[in-house]
């Protein structure tokens, strides 16, 4: 069964870039749901479909829509087809490219959900130099932050219900209680490291394990996060 | 100066209201001019636990909404001169309450009031963030569990945000207080121990309340447990709590785990022994 990657993307959106034979795609990506259902609540969906295009056909396309609009997910977007496909179909309205990347944090502080609905992040203290984000003090339950330029390093907990979302790597000098989800924009080369692993859910590039993957043996350690050769590896650091 | 404090905790049936009361008493029996204001619209109960059902007129939204003056809806407290009751109104609900009439009411407290009392509706909607809008300190009341304490600290965010003072660029005081702590099951395991929630949450204690008949009995006969049993455990506590409140440094006890055990062993006679 093939391994359904997840990519993360502008904001807080994830690609799926659906591949044949479809029904084992979606076999193995409702698996994935169940497995880890709160992480696609309410999260926004692109779904790239260049190589249902070219594999399937347009008749594909729609296919593959209404299979996932079946599993009410938040598609928001979708990517790698002519819009003209999608003309006087209900995805009409979707956009086809998102320009998400270039966002900037204060572009992110105006038009994210956790502005316009939850609460403001710790204040955030920000070099234009070196592109980090420290903040130094503790990340509530509730709270988001997501810093896509670069790394992102937290002095205290992140607490369970938390999450924090980077560029680069996250650095976490307390513990872990929540998500932390890294490499939106270094790609595999981004780490997580924690002083105390107790996470709900760690990322890395386009893959992701929750707490229940992760044995016993590292709960409560000094942890650091990475993508080795295609695979999440989490190794105790002492 | 006067302080505004509010008392949260998002999650329900924690033990917010029975803390107003018995802190609130607690300070006025300390001689601090103290009012305690009832939040929750539509629920209230706070005159109950207090003794005063029998004697509201007028509400917090009545003033709120400029249809009654503050003295007509104060209810002054039989026991303690220097504490005052502002209830809730029970037929109304939480949209009654607007943020300009909260302040109004806020401030002409501060002008009779040493202590202004908030006890907050549970949950992280309108009535909880009006209670906590114009805290200058906030008491964050929590049970030795998981949803509690996770509760509790998505509260501690949004009093880290959502407040005037945070808002203001400043930083609200914060502190815990434990209550329906139960040592001999925090002993076997079966409860959250001090340290953890306190590694958790990452405020100061202020106090911990145990689990106790004492707190229910003084619930049910309308008086706060600090005015009813002063001598108790959980009494001792509250008066404890609120003497830390106004600067006392009083080392806060955990409560030892062999008493629970003679209890358990030799049933009442070896509490009243």
């Amino acid at each position: 069964m093939p391994h359904v990657t997840l990519r993360g993307r502008t904001f807080m959106a994830l690609v799926v870039t659906p591949a044949f034979p479809m029904a084992t795609w979606f076999a193995a990506f409702d698996q994935q749901m169940r497995g880890a259902a709160g992480f696609f609540v309410d999260r926004p969906i692109v779904a790239n479909l260049a190589e249902t295009l070219e594999a399937g056909g347009p008749e594909a396309v729609f296919i593959v829509l209404e299979g996932l609009e079946a599993r009410e997910l938040r598609l928001i977007g979708v990517e790698g087809v002519d819009p003209a496909l999608l003309a006087g179909t209900r995805w009409e309205r979707m956009p086809k490219t998102l320009h998400g990347r270039a966002q900037t944090l204060e572009a992110w502080a105006e038009t994210s959900p956790v502005a316009a609905g939850g609460e403001r992040s710790p204040a955030p203290v920000t070099s234009s130099n070196a592109p980090s984000l420290l903040i130094d003090r503790p990340v509530r339950s509730g709270q988001s932050v997501l810093f896509e330029d670069g790394d992102v390093t937290i002095i205290g907990p992140v607490s369970s219900g938390a999450e924090v979302i980077a560029g680069g790597s996250i650095h976490i000098y307390g513990s872990l209680r929540g998500r932390a989800i890294a490499g939106l924009r270094t790609g595999a080369a981004a780490r997580i490291f924690c002083r105390r692993l107790e996470a709900e859910l760690v990322g890395v590039d386009r893959l992701y394990r929750t707490a229940e993957h992760w044995g016993e043996a590292l709960h409560g350690r000094p942890v650091q996060v990475m993508s080795d050769r295609g695979a999440l590896r989490l190794t105790a650091l002492d | 100066m006067s302080k505004v404090m509010v008392v949260t905790s998002g999650k329900g049936g924690v033990g917010k209201t029975t803390s107003s009361a018995s802190l609130g008493a607690a300070l006025a029996q300390a001689g601090q001019n103290v009012v305690v204001v009832d939040f929750d619209v539509g629920l209230r109960n706070l005159d109950l636990v207090m003794g005063a059902e029998r004697r509201v007129v007028f509400d917090l939204v009545n003033v709120v909404q400029g249809d009654a003056k503050l003295p007509q809806a104060l209810i002054r407290d039989k026991r303690v001169e220097t504490l005052y009751l502002l209830p809730a109104s029970q037929t109304r609900d939480k949209d009654a309450l607007t943020e300009e009439g909260v302040g109004r009411v806020i401030g002409e407290l501060r002008e009779r009031f040493d202590w202004i009392v908030c006890d907050s509706p549970a949950g992280i909607e309108k009535g909880a963030l009006l209670a906590m809008r114009f805290a200058d300190l906030a008491v964050v009341v929590t049970n030795p569990e998981v949803s509690s304490v996770r509760d509790s600290d998505r509260i501690i965010g949004m009093l880290d945000s959502k407040t005037q003072r945070a808002e203001d660029g400043g930083r609200l005081e914060k502190h815990l207080l434990l209550t329906r702590y139960d040592a001999a099951r925090a002993a076997r395991g079966e409860m959250m121990k001090v340290d953890d929630i306190l590694e958790i949450l990452a405020i100061p204690l202020l106090g911990i309340v145990s689990e106790s008949p004492d707190v229910l009995s003084a619930s049910n006969v309308g008086s706060p447990v600090t005015l009813h049993n002063p001598t108790s455990a959980a009494g001792r506590a509250y008066i404890d709590a609120a003497r830390r409140l106004l600067g006392e440094n009083i080392v806060v006890d955990t409560p030892p785990e062999r008493q629970s055990l003679m209890r358990r062993l030799f049933g009442r006679k070896a509490a009243v022994a």
